[in-house]
């Protein structure tokens, strides 16, 4: 099935990121590898979001490096679905058929709609994507990096906006997603979500690495106080 | 003759002074966006030293004084200037020339904005889906459509208006060179109001009427497209 070197392992090596002055994510040594979903948890404003901009090759270290497996500096199949997702300018199902283009796979319209069908979106095919709604482009989003058939899957808060059902569904696709060999690394804020789905945690806090083990290890006997404290509901700095 | 007269009774010699004046118009446009939006967008996705410089250069001419570009084809088309050769001043190519180079800064200006804020919007999703260069740039273009296409109207607006380029290239030769506004203001110093006031209403509804063409592909393409 896979045509290319697989990229996994990702290596972080001591990355440091800042903005001017002020330090985001520091010294971050840790290795994504191929298995269960890694889960990045921790506070609001720990670096979560970096790291995984950083492990899409969006970011650069200021200091440090992120090294694949597959080191040549090529075309990966990587896929992400941001925070905020941005739609393009065009409907729902030519959001996905972009995506497909951009991926190099043929544009086939049973493709289209049966990425659709799986978040649910079959019936707003012809929609612009700009007017659905929040949690509507979030699964949009979702369809859209999994018309790459991506070889690793990084997910920024993907259930954030949405409604009890709608993130079952979307937690559903993820775990199909992963059992069929695909890599998810992902941010979440749902504890109950990382239960379900981790099969590793990776806990920062103030930019720094804190832990990085099994999720059961980690939601049973944590090794910091403040992942004690962030499990607990306690406000963690 | 009343105004409403000359226009109603379709005179010859307004609408061959209406299609030169259509015809410079439209065609300075088009090679204003042809050259601007593309400059506009290279500017806005590439980073080289004097980028600042040249951004404010280029904001700066979106106010040139239609008369002072007027002047400076008009030494280029010259006999004795460098393009004199052409043989091509008090025509109707030397107007398109002048006009393009009066709102070619325009569309290059705003062009330039729109893609930028565009590309900050854009950047992370489309870097992660791995898009060339050129693709970039063409989903930039096609996304912004909306917006570029209200700045074609700005710039189709301005030269329509302009008076004082076409006035000095272009002579105003009877016949050949003569466009409604240098008409107008040519009939209003001889006192031949009636014809100045038919011409001044005809471009203002000409104006009008692309403007509300335009308005309604915008309402038809946001309805299907968002
Ligand atoms: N470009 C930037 N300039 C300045 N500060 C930034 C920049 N990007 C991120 N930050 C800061 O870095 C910190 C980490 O941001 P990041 O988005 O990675 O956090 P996060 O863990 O994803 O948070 P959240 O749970 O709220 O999504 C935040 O304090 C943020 O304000
Ligand atoms: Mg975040």
């Amino acid at each position: 099935m896979r045509d290319r070197p697989t990229s996994l392992p990702i290596r972080f090596d001591a990355v440091t990121y800042s903005a001017g002055t002020t330090a985001i994510l520091r010294e971050v040594s840790l290795s994504i590898g191929a298995g269960p979903p890694t889960v990045l948890m921790g506070p609001n404003g720990s670096g979560k979001t970096t790291l995984l901009k950083m492990a899409m090759g969006l970011l650069t270290p200021v200091s440090g490096r992120v090294d694949y497996a597959d080191q040549k500096d090529q075309a990966r199949r990587h896929a992400f679905v941001f925070q905020k997702p941005v739609m393009l300018r065009r409907t729902a199902a030519r959001n996905i058929a972009f995506a497909l283009k951009a991926a190099g796979r043929a544009n086939d319209p049973a493709v289209i709609a049966r990425l659709l069908e799986s978040v649910g979106l079959g019936a707003l095919a012809d929609r612009p994507a700009r007017r659905l709604s929040g949690g509507e482009q979030q699964r949009l989003a979702l369809a859209r990096a999994l018309a790459r058939d991506p070889e690793v899957l990084f997910l920024d808060e993907p259930t954030a906006s949405l409604d009890p059902a709608a993130t079952k569904g979307v937690e559903d696709i993820i775990a199909r997603t992963a059992q069929a060999g695909v890599k998810i690394v992902m941010a979440t804020h749902d504890l109950g979500q990382a239960r379900r789905l981790a099969g590793e945690i990776v806990f920062l806090a103030n930019g720094r690495l804190l832990e990085q083990m099994p999720a059961s290890t980690f939601f049973t006997n944590p090794a910091t106080t403040e992942a004690r404290r962030f499990l607990a509901g306690e406000l963690v700095i | 003759m009343s105004a409403l007269e000359l226009i109603v009774s379709g005179d010859a010699r307004l609408f061959a002074i209406v299609g030169l004046s259509l015809i410079v118009t439209l065609s300075a446009t088009f090679f204003a966006a042809v050259i601007g939006m593309p400059l506009g967008a290279l500017i806005a996705l590439t980073r080289f030293p004097g980028r600042n410089a040249l951004i404010v250069i280029l904001n700066g001419c979106m106010g040139l004084p239609p008369v002072v570009v007027g002047l400076g084809v008009f030494l280029l088309l010259s006999r004795s200037g460098p393009l004199g050769e052409l043989g091509i001043l008090f025509t109707p190519q030397a107007m398109i020339i002048a006009q393009a180079v009066l709102i070619g800064p325009i569309i290059a200006a705003l062009t330039r904005q729109v893609i930028e804020d565009l590309w900050a919007e854009y950047r992370d999703e489309l870097v992660a889906m791995d898009l060339s260069r050129t693709s970039r740039v063409a989903t930039l273009l096609w996304d912004a459509r909306f917006s570029l296409m209200t700045i074609l109207l700005a710039g189709f607006g301005r030269a329509a208006a302009e008076v004082g380029a076409v006035m000095i290239v272009g002579g105003n030769i009877d016949g050949f060179t003569r466009v409604m506004t240098t008409t107008i203001a040519l009939e209003t110093s001889k006192g031949n109001l009636a014809l100045a006031i038919g011409l001044g209403l005809v471009l203002i509804s000409i104006i009008l009427l692309i403007n509300a063409m335009a308005w309604a592909v915008r309402g038809w393409a946001e309805r299907h497209a968002g």
